[in-house]
């Protein structure tokens, strides 16, 4: 094993305990209100993913520890059995660690027909990752494919963490990832510069309705 | 055409504020207790008097479906229950209510919950929409705070919770059990029906599972009428529309507009035409992936909304139309949401767990042409073993857009076998 493995390894690598922190225990306080009395289990994926966030504070990789699975399941009283399976269902759980930034690259037929080959491929090349499900040698990106991320009309898209970013191409993915090591990343959205989902050069409709005054 | 002054969402684009204020100016929130004042039975009568149909895919009369809740109640709670998991690919319509116009979500929830007798109602954002829900849950806030929500909603003397539940990412938690599997904390795998949700919903309590576009649209045809709204689009598909437009448009965009506007003139006049023009077009998907792709000789003349669509073997769906040009590989195209669904089936269900893959692998097959043409014939009939035998629509879902393939394009497929076979006995002459 080389030195920079056993470092990664000693980063991500399970931890030794889990327990949520303050942060997360404020959060747990208003999700378990949502629901019924008895009906605590439907907190899973908000307490699943509240975990993953924490690894992320805690070592920069957002995944979830099977120690965090059992924490979950112990805080739900559900056997940890049934943890796991809905860990293991939901695609957004990672079950391994992930990079800093984790690219999460829309390849269905939508983003495809826009090229999202093309971000593959500019990911690929400026990353160093050779398939999808890898993390790059300096640990600072993994990349994913994922199915429809219900953004179409500004396809392609590139999810980067929980930011979308729409309307990519080879230069503006580019720029991302090299924002992304520096890491500044830009607000998210479309890379074009438009109005969210409205046509390229502005709105051909809701042009006559009265704009609220300003200060109003 | 319609005019801006019958649109329902506008503030689609995000050009005026999100919030409470700017949801005010927009004319939400404006007396809502007169609404719920006319009581249960009357918002229903004037929902299904507009003949508005579920925005989510199956078209399904929203008025009729609340009118399956129980009118007394019992021992259980009712519930109302959103569908904001939007994960059909080409669909991006919630997305754009949630983030820039979350108030009218939000008063269409309380409007809605109140005609069917449901004091909370739960709305399940998927997992990936995490701005989009912070911007919802914010405005949640606000309409607690405001007295619009909560005890004695809007001064009126409902008490109403409102509460937002993210998802994890699993397309199949758009089915509306396996949503309500995965709202109690499971794997999102569909239940058998009946018992439906009406009689056995979420957490075995009476539950109406409705569209984010369905809810929304509800407080403005109650405050305009059944009347207006049943006069825009076309007889049984009335009422307004949001489009997604997507794949080969020179300015893809989503839209609001009537039901029945032609595809073409929806094309031409939104998205900026086609990309090298209308006779460059090869296909169009015209209701998201699920629905079988159309030529371009159909779209040349069919309209969008439910009854014309199915009149020519496609379907509404969620309105999201992408669209392909000539440069496009179909067969690549279909194959590529074959794989989508195979990534998708939950697996609970051995046509759709085994037939997905099965379908998947010859589609690959196809895009290379490494096939035989009698197997056109076998992947046709395997897709109708899996259509129609599994628990939820996924197994359709499936199989329908590699049927409209092979309907409409089977001489690209032979043509792609041909061109394979022919290279190999190229290769095996040398």
């Amino acid at each position: 094993m080389s030195g920079n493995q056993r470092e990664i390894q000693a980063v991500h690598g399970e931890p030794a305990s889990f327990a949520f922190d303050a942060e997360s225990e404020a959060a747990i306080a208003i999700i378990l209100k949502k629901y019924p009395t008895g009906r605590q289990a439907s907190a899973v994926l908000a307490l699943l993913d509240l975990a993953q966030r924490q690894m992320k504070r805690a070592t920069g990789s957002a995944w979830l520890p099977r120690l965090a699975m059992d924490t979950v399941a112990a805080r739900l009283g559900m056997p940890p059995i049934r943890v796991y399976e809905v860990a293991t269902f939901y695609f957004m759980f990672n079950t391994k660690p992930v990079g800093k930034w984790h690219l999460q690259v829309c390849t269905t037929t939508p983003c495809w027909l826009r090229g999202s080959d093309e971000v593959v491929a500019t990911c690929k090349r400026a990353t160093g990752i050779e398939h999808f499900g890898e993390t790059s040698a300096d640990g600072l990106f993994t990349m994913t494919e994922v199915e429809c991320l219900g953004a179409c009309v500004n396809a392609p898209i590139l999810q980067v963490n929980d930011d979308f970013y729409e309307d990519m191409d080879v230069a503006s993915t580019e720029r991302l990832l090299a924002a992304l090591r520096h890491d500044t990343p830009p607000p998210p959205g479309s890379m074009t510069g438009r109005q969210a989902s409205a046509p390229e050069g502005g709105p051909t409709t809701l042009t006559t309705l009265a704009q609220p005054s300003a200060g109003e | 055409m319609l005019g801006d002054k019958d649109r329902i969402f506008t503030n689609l684009y995000g050009l005026q504020d999100w919030r409470l204020k700017g949801a005010r100016a927009r004319g939400d929130w404006d007396n809502t207790a007169a609404i719920l004042a006319r009581g249960r039975d009357a918002i229903v009568e004037e929902i299904k008097a507009s003949g508005l149909r579920g925005r989510g895919g199956a078209g399904f009369p929203t008025g009729m479906k609340w009118s399956f809740m129980p009118k007394q109640p019992d021992v259980r709670p009712s519930y109302l229950v959103v569908n904001a998991d939007e994960s059909e690919p080409g669909t991006c319509k919630d997305r754009d209510i949630i983030r820039h116009d979350p108030h009218k979500l939000i008063e269409g929830c309380l409007v809605a919950s109140f005609a069917m007798g449901a004091h909370a109602c739960y709305i399940y954002i998927r997992g990936e929409f995490y701005n989009e829900a912070r911007h919802l849950q914010a405005a949640i806030d606000e309409a607690y705070e405001a007295g619009l929500i909560g005890k004695k909603a809007c001064g009126s003397d409902w008490d109403f919770d409102l509460y937002l539940h993210r998802g994890a990412g699993a397309y199949i938690c758009g089915e509306e059990t396996a949503l309500l599997e995965s709202l109690e904390g499971k794997k999102g795998m569909p239940r058998l029906k009946p018992p439906f949700p009406a009689a056995v919903g979420l957490y075995g309590c009476p539950t109406t599972v409705n569209n984010v576009e369905s809810i929304a649209v509800t407080p403005t045809i109650m405050r305009r009428g059944a009347a207006w709204f049943s006069a825009l689009g076309r007889p049984k598909n009335t009422g307004t529309k949001l489009f997604c437009i997507s794949g080969h448009v020179n300015k893809p965009c989503n839209v609001e507009e009537e039901l029945g506007i032609p595809l073409r003139e929806l094309i031409d006049r939104y998205a900026g035409g086609v990309r090298g023009g209308w006779d460059n077009l090869l296909a169009v998907i015209p209701g998201g992936s699920s629905v079988p792709v159309l030529p371009k000789e159909i779209c040349d003349t069919v309209l969008m909304d439910f009854d014309s669509l199915r009149d020519v073997k496609s379907g509404l769906g969620t309105a999201a139309v992408i669209v392909m040009d000539k440069s496009t590989d179909i067969i690549k195209a279909i194959a590529r949401l074959s794989r989508f669904y195979k990534h998708e089936s939950c697996g609970q269900c051995t046509p759709c767990r085994e037939g997905t893959g099965w379908m998947m692998r010859v589609m690959d097959r196809l895009v290379e042409g490494r096939a035989e043409s009698a197997e056109i014939d076998i992947l046709e009939q395997v897709t109708r073993q899996v259509e129609g035998h599994t628990i939820c629509a996924l197994g359709d879902a499936a199989a329908w857009p590699i049927q409209g393939l092979i309907r409409h394009f089977r001489p690209e497929i032979e043509a792609r076998i041909a061109a394979f076979q022919a290279r190999g006995l190229k290769l095996a002459a040398e």
